[in-house]
């Protein structure tokens, strides 16, 4: 194995200024992540000719893969940068801001869109308020647990986002990530309730039918959320509600 | 018409959105700040579970139980008559988290799904999958957001909490905050403000289970700006987490509780790999010293017989600070059912199969049951807290609430598992309600408060950041690995006090080189290098906080274990046997004298020490606390 680690980092000083590409050489450990080896980087921001250089600003904070903080493109691959070992990658590695957020410096995206359009879509329970009122929410079989749960996991990362073709700046895609939380909110017992205009948020320009099905959602997510089912099965619940805002609620 | 009041929360974790919430709900406006999306909270980490008695298992649980075991557990230190209320209305708390849309397992017929978890005797935990926390922490998030498009929340994400700022009578007014990609520093004006910034945890440097986030930065603010501290010598050390270059990662208590060994190598030159050890060379010193309990004693033995072995034994394995947690020996198939979440995160994180390895493991800083210093009222009629009182979370300052890890309110002396995400949720929930009555009693407004206390408290921020940036030698990544070097060693799982005075006088060596850091760059924006620093400082500051009170409480308690003061209950003894009698009435005198709220003022000369009794309203002290 060799003894050094090699990578390749994109900076960027301000939202404003040109990319640039600078190498880094750390001494191999072994155990190393994308975040700990970027770790002894902004110890000895040094790169491998020896210039010192401003450490390499990047987000990270829980280091457990479920905060969903340090996203980045990973040799051309959107993933979570504490959970990537850094011996099953091939080297130098290449590390790159995600491309569908602006900038902020070096490997620091604003990911602001995605809490925006979890706005969009309502990605919420209607309660009363936060107090008690001695009843909870009505009974959830163990089956629809199992399948809620697996969307409940989504940390906001954006990976999903970054690999999906139709996702954009420039454009207003919700996207997967959004789509699957009303996936989730509409399947809870209380959460129906509104599920006509979670859907309705869904259904015009700029929702689900943007979706090209190119699949790649489901392949990048950490979380191995069954993204795409929940685009099928949003597929289903919108075209019934196109039925019912034509002949009138039943319900 | 009233003015509209403004409150600040510091924090997006559990504990300050729901404080948040509370005090929408109420109808005031509410600002959150927090050094990055609210949702990537340290809240997300916790696994396990929450604790609230629903006795749906059979088995007779009570809430007066839960009561009971969380007094004990926290060696009587905490307050009694919030933790009372909070155990009272846990089931309450559950509800309204599954009406927000909690994930919670279920049984067979849909109910909310129970777990045993350390410490107690009946099953008490709910949990959603492996990631409790995350989905508590996501369902109060989505109704921030909902408040959010109400208009009656607004976010300032990517924003430090650099200081308070206080009106001429010392009442706090409102914040001074440093945006993390411009980096420029600015004030706000509230009619109060509730700290909620979660734990401390790196104050251990990366032998900590915490977030990286997690430097109590925020709460150490505070507490040089007058807000005391409490108990904060009291501080969980978890036995069993995977080491890292970065952070520590929590293995839970459920794969000693399904069968895995704690060893190390007899021969403290045995470098073979762990597999080809042969069973005899391997010493079990867990199933040796506690032959009872074997391997699933409480978290705070198992910590110290680790440190133990590898400090004063010299067993550590290859020579380091480290044990195996050894699950080889279990049937492949059952260990894959029952500890997926733990072996997931081993082989992601360490890229080894711990079906086929044994785990290298060591003891971490988990918790910090100390923290800002909070009032509370208690109802002389139910003896719990005084519902809606202004005065339930207020801190020290008047206008300060704080709530969640950063308060000192529920867990005593050690906190049992499981009840951290209890505690946040409902101490962030009282919080709001206590801010909510205070701002109905505030006569005047936030306009009568002189433009200039504001400006020139930003000012003196500036000038903070201007002589960091002059720059120095030190490197203050190094630092920090001095400081958590110092820290785990000297003021750890074992404590004494010729340690703990040569700790202090290190740190306070430390806290000289951190104002002078080698900051060199040519860029202005996002500059990670200077919020660093500035939180380093804090982190040293706290560091001479934890060791000064750990200096000043001679005894053993809970986590704080110094075994100069130790009084162990006689073997062969138990309650009753006049030996046994003795030992109780030992235990009482310490009572007497230790069983107090250790109290921390800031001071230029460093922390001032003092006590305060602990109310005992609810379970008078009589039984000493007993694994045997």
């Amino acid at each position: 194995m060799a003894n050094t680690i090699e990578l390749d980092i994109r900076r960027q000083d301000t939202p404003y200024s040109p990319p640039y590409w600078q190498r880094f050489s750390i001494p191999h450990r072994r155990g190393h992540n994308i975040v700990s080896a970027l770790m002894v980087i902004r110890e000895h921001p040094f790169t491998q000719e020896g210039k010192r250089v401003d450490p390499v600003a990047w987000e990270f904070n829980c280091m457990e893969e479920v905060c969903g903080a340090c996203s980045m493109m990973i040799n051309g691959r959107p993933r979570q940068a504490c959970s990537t070992l850094v011996d099953s990658l091939e080297q130098p590695i290449r590390l790159e801001p995600l491309s569908k957020f602006p900038v902020v410096r070096d490997l620091m995206v604003d990911r602001s869109k995605i809490f925006n359009d979890l706005k969009r879509v309502r990605a919420w329970i209607e309660i009363d308020g936060a107090w008690d009122i001695h009843q909870g929410a009505p009974r959830i079989s163990p089956v629809a647990w199992k399948e809620n749960y697996l969307y409940s996991r989504c940390m906001s990362c954006g990976c999903c986002l970054e690999a999906c073709p139709e996702y954009a700046t420039e454009k207003d895609f919700v996207g997967p990530a959004a789509l699957a939380a009303v996936r989730l909110m509409n399947s809870h017992p209380t959460g129906r309730y509104h599920r006509r205009q979670r859907l309705h948020a869904i259904m015009g320009d700029d929702g689900l039918s943007n979706c090209g099905n190119a699949q790649n959602c489901v392949r990048v997510c950490p979380k191995q959320i069954p993204l795409t089912t929940a685009i099928g099965e949003l597929g289903r619940q919108t075209s019934l509600q196109l039925l019912r805002d034509l002949f009138g609620e039943s319900e | 018409m009233k003015p509209q009041r403004k409150v600040i929360v510091v924090g997006g974790g559990l504990g300050g959105l729901w404080s948040a919430l509370r005090v929408a709900e109420a109808g005031f406006q509410v600002e959150i700040f927090s050094l990055f999306e609210v949702k990537r909270s340290h809240s997300v980490c916790a696994q396990g579970g929450i604790n609230a008695s629903i006795d749906t298992k059979g088995e007779r649980d009570s809430v007066w139980q839960h009561i009971v075991d969380t007094l004990k557990g926290g060696a009587y230190l905490a307050n009694q008559p919030p933790v009372k209320t909070m155990c009272e209305q846990a089931p309450g708390i559950i509800r309204t988290f599954e009406r927000m849309g909690v994930t919670f397992s279920r049984t067979a017929e849909g109910l909310l799904d129970l777990r045993l978890f350390g410490g107690v005797k009946n099953r008490r935990t709910l949990f959603a999958g492996a990631s409790t926390g995350q989905q508590l922490l996501y369902g109060v998030d989505q109704e921030i957001r909902r408040q959010e498009a109400l208009g009656r929340v607004r976010k300032f994400e990517w924003w430090e909490f650099l200081s308070l700022v206080k009106d001429g009578q010392g009442i706090c007014k409102g914040i001074v905050a440093m945006n993390l990609r411009t980096m420029d520093v600015k004030h706000f004006r509230a009619d109060a403000v509730i700290l909620a910034s979660g734990g401390m945890g790196h104050v251990f440097g990366h032998r900590s289970t915490n977030s990286t986030n997690s430097t109590g930065a925020a709460a150490c603010r505070a507490y040089q700006q007058g807000a005391r501290f409490a108990n904060c010598e009291f501080f969980q050390f978890h036995p069993t987490a995977m080491l890292g270059d970065d952070k520590t990662r929590l293995m839970s208590e459920a794969a000693r509780g399904e069968g895995g060994r704690i060893w190390v190598p007899k021969d403290p030159a045995e470098r073979r790999k762990p597999t080809r050890i042969p069973e005899q060379e391997r010493y079990y010193f867990l199933e040796e010293w506690y032959p009872s309990y074997g391997n699933t004693v409480p978290r705070d033995l198992a910590s110290r017989a680790i440190w133990k072995v590898v400090h004063e034994m010299g067993l550590g394995v290859g020579g380091e600070h480290k044990v195996y947690l050894d699950i080889t020996h279990l049937n492949p198939g059952f260990i894959e059912q029952r500890l997926h979440a733990i072996l997931d995160i081993y082989r992601k994180f360490h890229g080894t199969d711990p079906v086929h390895e044994p785990m290298e493991i060591y003891p971490s800083a988990h918790y910090a049951m100390g923290g800002l210093w909070v009032d509370f009222e208690k109802d002389e009629n139910s003896g719990g807290l005084k519902a809606g009182s202004p005065r339930n979370h207020a801190s020290s300052i008047p206008g300060l609430y704080a709530c969640g890890e950063c308060d000192y309110g529920y867990h005593g002396a050690n906190r049992l598992g499981a009840n951290s995400l209890l505690s946040a949720s409902f101490s962030g929930r009282v919080a709001g309600e206590a801010v909510a009555s205070y701002l109905e009693g505030l006569e005047a407004g936030l306009e009568a408060v002189p433009e200039h206390l504001y400006t020139d408290e930003v000012s003196r921020q500036q000038r903070l950041n201007q002589d960091l940036l002059r720059g120095g030698a030190e490197n203050p990544y190094t630092l920090h690995h001095e400081l958590g070097e110092i820290m785990s060693s000297q003021v750890g799982v074992v404590r004494d006090n010729a340690t703990l005075k040569q700790a202090i006088d290190s740190l306070q060596g430390l806290a000289q080189r951190c104002r002078a850091v080698d900051l060199e760059s040519n860029n202005s924006w996002s500059n990670q290098g200077l919020v660093y620093a500035r939180q380093l400082q804090e982190m040293v500051r706290l560091g001479l906080v934890i060791a000064s009170s750990a200096l000043a409480r001679d005894e053993c308690r809970g986590a704080h274990y110094k075994p100069a003061f130790e009084l162990t209950p006689p073997t062969d003894a138990y309650p009753g046997d006049p030996a046994y009698e003795v030992y109780r009435e030992k235990w009482k005198q310490q009572n007497q004298q230790w069983l107090k709220t250790t109290i921390t003022e800031h001071s230029t000369a460093g922390p001032r020490i003092s006590f305060e009794q602990v109310d005992l309203s609810v379970l008078p002290p009589e039984e000493p606390r007993d694994y045997r």
